[in-house]
This record gives C-alpha cells, structure tokens and sequence, in this order.
C-alpha cells in the first residue's frame, strides 16, 4: 500500500513542521495582550470552517506558476509547487495549523497564571520557563495537538486532491486512492484502505484519550 | 560584606493609574521606605496592596517612580530603568504556594538556584530543607503536602536564593493559628541571620500582633499611617482601617467642646443626648467626628456605675444577644446601637437578653475619632 506510506510521510512531516512553528505561535496567541490578537486567532481557526475546496483553490493559484510562491519557487529550483510533494506538505501545514494550535493554545491558557510569575520571581527568563514549567504542565495538550494534527493530516481529501491531484507515489495519499477506487468500482480494494485508515485513526485517538488520562492523573490530583 | 548586607534599605515610589471596563478606575500612589526586618503592609482588600508587590517584584511596571534597594535599583522611570522580574533576586511569596505541581518538593526548591555548583547547591537546599523542617517530604509532590507543608516549601523555595528583598502577600491566610505561628518563627531565625527587607502583606489584625515589628496601613491606593502596630491601628485616622482593624462600633457625633484643660473633647453622639469624653483631636466645636470603639473595650453595667476612672457611662437596653463561638456579641440600644462583646461566663452572670436594660461604660482612651 504505497498510498498509505505516503499518506504517514505526509502526516509525519506536517506534524513535525507544525509542531515547530505552532508552538511559538500558540505561546504568542496564549500570553499576548495585543488587542488585535483576536485578528490573528480568526485566521488561524479560518480552515476549521472554510470548505477545503476554497482553501484548496487558493493554494493552488498561490502554488502555481503565477502565485508569488510558485514563481519564487520556479526562480529557485526550476519547476513549481502545485502537484507536488512539497507543494501537498505546504497545504497541509496550512489546512492543519488550527487542529496544532487550538490544543496548545487552551492548554497553556490553563496553567495557573501564578506558576509563571513563580518562575520568573525565581530567575527563570521565559525560554527557562516554557521548558520547565509551560511545556511539562501543557503535556496533555502537546499531546492531543501531535495527534489531532498527524490524524487529520492523514484524513486530508479536498486540499490535497485541489492541490497535488492524483499522482500515484507523489500526491496520491490514502484518501485519494480510496476515492480512486471508489470511482473504478474497486470496492474490495476501497473498502481495505478504508478500514485500514478508520482503524488506524481509532487507535491514534484511543491513544490520546488514554495518554491524556493518565498525565492528568498524575499531575493535577489534589 | 556584613556591614552591607545590614544596611538593605528598601525605598519605593510608585505611580499606577488603571483603567478597567470591569472595575472602577484604581490609583496607586506610594512613597516609603523599610529598614531590614518585618514591616507589616496593612490595609482592606482593595487598598493597593497585592498591587505594590507586583510592582516591586516587576510583575506590574508603575507608570512613574524609582524602586531601589539601597544603591541597587530596581525601576526608575526618570532613567528609564526596569529591571525585568527575573534578574531582580526578589523573594515572592504569593497567598497560594504556586508549587510547580510536576515537580517534587526538593526539585520546587532547587528551582531558583540551578545556576549553582552542584555542591553548593546541595548543601543549601539541604540548609534550607532542614531550617524549615522539610527533610522527610523532599521526594513528594506538591498534591501530597498539606497547606502548611507547601507554604513552607514555597518559603524554603524563596529564600533558598538568597533574595535582597522578600516580599509575602498574605501568605499564611488560610492556615491555623499553631501553624502561623510556627511559620513566623522560622521566617524570623531565618532573618536574623540575613537581615533583608520584608515586607508582609496582610488584613488580618491578629497576624499584625504575632509579626508587628513595624507597620503601614494603606487605603485606596494610599498610604494613610505607618509606625508600630500599636500607635497606628489602635488608634485609626481612617474610617475604612477602622474597620479593617476591628472597631465594630462607628458612631457619627458631633464636637461641643473642647477642653485643652480636661484633654478631652465632649462629643454627642447622634441619636443621644448623652455626651462622651473622647482625647483631644483635630476638631473644632460643631465639627462631624466619627468615633470608633471597639466591642470587646466596652464594659456592661446591670447598674449605674460610680466611682470610676471612666468618664462615659451611657444607659442602654438589650436589642440581641447572639453567639459566635466563644464571644457573646450582644448588640445594645444606647441612643446609637452599639455592638458589644463579652465572654459566655459574663453573658451568664449578666442574665443578658433582649429588654434587658443595663449601662455601658467607655474609657475615654477607648473611643478614637477617625476621618
């Protein structure tokens, strides 16, 4: 099942960019009193209600030879991003963002605002702080981000169909090939990945229940 | 070194405005200074209080002062200095513990000093954890301690870095007496031996008894009164520390006389023809005065009273007699209501009850006039 491996490349990758650059981006979100922070967290909520087909649309004129991203990207290595690999992570990251961000942002907003003052009272600058206070209290939550994102990353259709289209070992992700099937009236076929990809997502979401218990437990017993 | 470290002074002047849709608009205004030792930080919820330590400790920036310890200083908005709060060697006790809850006891303590040898550190948390008898809880989480134990954690945690200054808001507010007095006595050898600046936020008078070395009162932003407990809560110029420092009785009158001969004034209260003897204030005849008196400083009479000191015997009649663990609060009509406390045995031997009729009797150093 090529599709399949390609499909977790995918949701490995998308989470691990994520992961880097929502984190920065949830703390922003958690702690700023910037009054137009509420601009921002539209924004990165938007893919939440959007139809991946308009995201979909957009990313692919951003991505093509025309979109200022394609041509930078033709400028540099000499072929554009719509229908490829990279031009799919992209998507991703973008039609992801809010199921990395959303978890990290309510778990950090949880912490007992006292602890932080606590820390810095002691010496601890924020870097010091995040790694040894925010980021161990917000487990849970960098844990159901982690799994939210991989999990629906790997369930992406209309973004990566708009976006990479139907190529069989680039962009031709579990989903798709289920779609192809499907059209083809392979429905044994179909149904195989179907079953694998609803399993799969079970057991991830299993996880995160379970995991997420067992950290609460320990920590926030009183 | 030695002759430094006894000559910590902590001097502060903080201007804050804030402006908030939820509260009504609050101004800080304060300009002290405290000596090494225990200065008691008094006031009613409200004053300012919480708000001036979060200043001090750089959690709040004030729009316009200088905060110093001794030549170390801390913000200056003149020079536009401010020391963020990590770099400023403060100690910080708030009203809660704010124990890292995923660490152990001794991690919570080791948590400010990380920059140290291992050695080094070791053998201060070891100092500190025995100081402050924590030796048996090191390995525990913060979930495990008791209130008592966590404060003191939290106490260990703080002065295990040696700060130049400690700053305690209520911090012992939701313990038992034993316990309390337990605490202050090992914050007290602590200090002994180092001699900084604390300044110990509380409204709760009798925590101003155990601790009172010096103390301030602030109201609404202010700072009304400072000096020795004593002076300045037994005899509040404000009427809101009056009642924040337990006078139950807040009588409206008015001046008739003054008498520099006698050094009283003679004040009627309203609602009574009945004049009083109060000390000599600022007040002129046929000024309003509020006069404050304690409940537990009034005597009950079953008759009139003769031959006494006290110049102020008042007759009254019982409205309710109510008991709130071990003091009888009888509430008695003498003109204005006054609000009286007396023992069960009194009450007892009293027969007090409602229609009970009887005499009060106030000395004249028992009734303050306040603003």
């Amino acid at each position: 099942m090529p599709e399949l491996f390609l499909s977790f490349q995918l949701a490995f990758l998308v989470t691990v960019i994520l992961l880097v650059f929502a984190t920065p981006l949830a703390y922003w979100l958690a702690f700023s009193r910037w009054r137009a922070k509420f601009l921002i967290e539209a924004v990165v909520a938007l893919p939440l209600v959007l139809p991946p087909t308009v995201l979909g649309f957009y990313l692919l004129i951003a991505l093509g030879p025309r979109g200022p991203l394609g041509k930078l990207w033709l400028a540099l290595f000499g072929h554009t991003l719509a229908f490829t690999f990279t031009g799919l992570v992209i998507a991703s990251v973008l039609y992801s963002l809010p199921f990395c961000v959303q978890p990290l942002v309510a778990s950090f907003e949880r912490l007992d605002p006292k602890l932080l003052d606590a820390s810095r009272v002691l010496g601890a600058d924020s870097w010091r702080t995040f790694r040894k206070i925010i980021l161990p209290l917000s487990l849970p939550g960098v844990i159901t981000a982690i799994v939210l994102t991989f999990a629906h990353t790997l369930g992406e259709f209309g973004v990566v169909l708009m976006v990479g289209g139907n190529l069989p070992g680039i962009t031709r992700t579990v989903s798709i090939a289920i779609y192809d099937r499907v059209q083809s009236i392979e429905y044994a076929a179909a149904n195989q990945l179907a079953l694998t990809l609803l399993a799969i997502s079970f057991i991830l979401l299993a996880l995160v229940y379970g995991l997420n218990r067992r950290v609460g437990v320990r920590w926030l017993s009183n | 070194m030695a002759l430094e470290l006894t000559s910590q002074i902590l001097s502060v002047r903080a201007r804050l405005k804030r402006t908030s849709a939820l509260s009504p608009a609050f101004q800080l205004d304060v300009d002290f200074s405290i000596p090494p030792g225990i200065t008691i930080l008094f006031g009613p919820s409200g004053a300012g209080k919480s708000t001036l330590l979060d200043c001090i400790a750089g959690l709040v920036p004030p729009n316009e002062g200088r905060i110093a310890i001794s030549d170390e200083v801390l913000f200056d908005s003149a020079a536009i200095k401010n020391i963020p709060t990590q770099d400023r060697r403060l100690g910080y006790l708030f009203q809660s513990p704010a124990l890292f809850p995923h660490l152990t006891a001794k991690q919570n303590v080791q948590y400010g000093i990380s920059h140290l040898q291992n050695a080094e550190r070791e053998k201060a948390v070891s100092e500190i954890l025995k100081l402050f008898r924590l030796e048996n809880l090191v390995s525990r989480k913060p979930a495990e301690l008791s209130g008592g134990e966590a404060q003191r954690v939290a106490l260990a945690r703080a002065l295990v870095t040696n700060p130049i200054a400690l700053l305690l808001d209520e911090p012992l507010s939701g313990l038992d007496a034993e316990l309390k007095n337990s605490i202050i006595a090992d914050l007290r050898a602590w200090n002994a031996a180092h001699q900084i600046p604390i300044l110990y936020v509380t409204h709760d008078r009798a925590e101003v008894d155990a601790l009172g070395e010096r103390v301030i009162t602030m109201d609404q932003g202010k700072i009304a009164q400072q000096g020795i407990p004593r002076e300045v809560l037994d005899a509040p110029r404000k009427e809101r520390l009056a009642l924040a420092s337990g006078f139950e009785n807040l009588l409206q009158g008015v001046v008739k006389e003054v008498s520099l001969y006698d050094g009283v004034m003679r004040v009627t209260l309203n609602g009574s023809s009945a004049m009083i003897e109060v000390p000599l204030g600022f007040a002129h005849p046929g000024d309003s005065v509020r006069v404050a008196i304690r409940a537990g400083d009034i005597l009950l009479a079953l008759e009139r009273p003769s031959g006494l000191s006290a110049r102020n015997i008042l007759q009254g009649t019982v409205q309710s007699v109510e008991q709130r663990s071990a003091t009888i609060i009888c509430k008695v009509q003498a003109g204005p209501l006054f609000e009286v406390h007396v023992t069960l045995g009194a009450a007892r031997t009293l027969n007090l009850h409602p229609g009970r009729e009887l005499w009060l009797v106030l000395k004249t150093y028992s009734c303050h006039i306040v603003e």
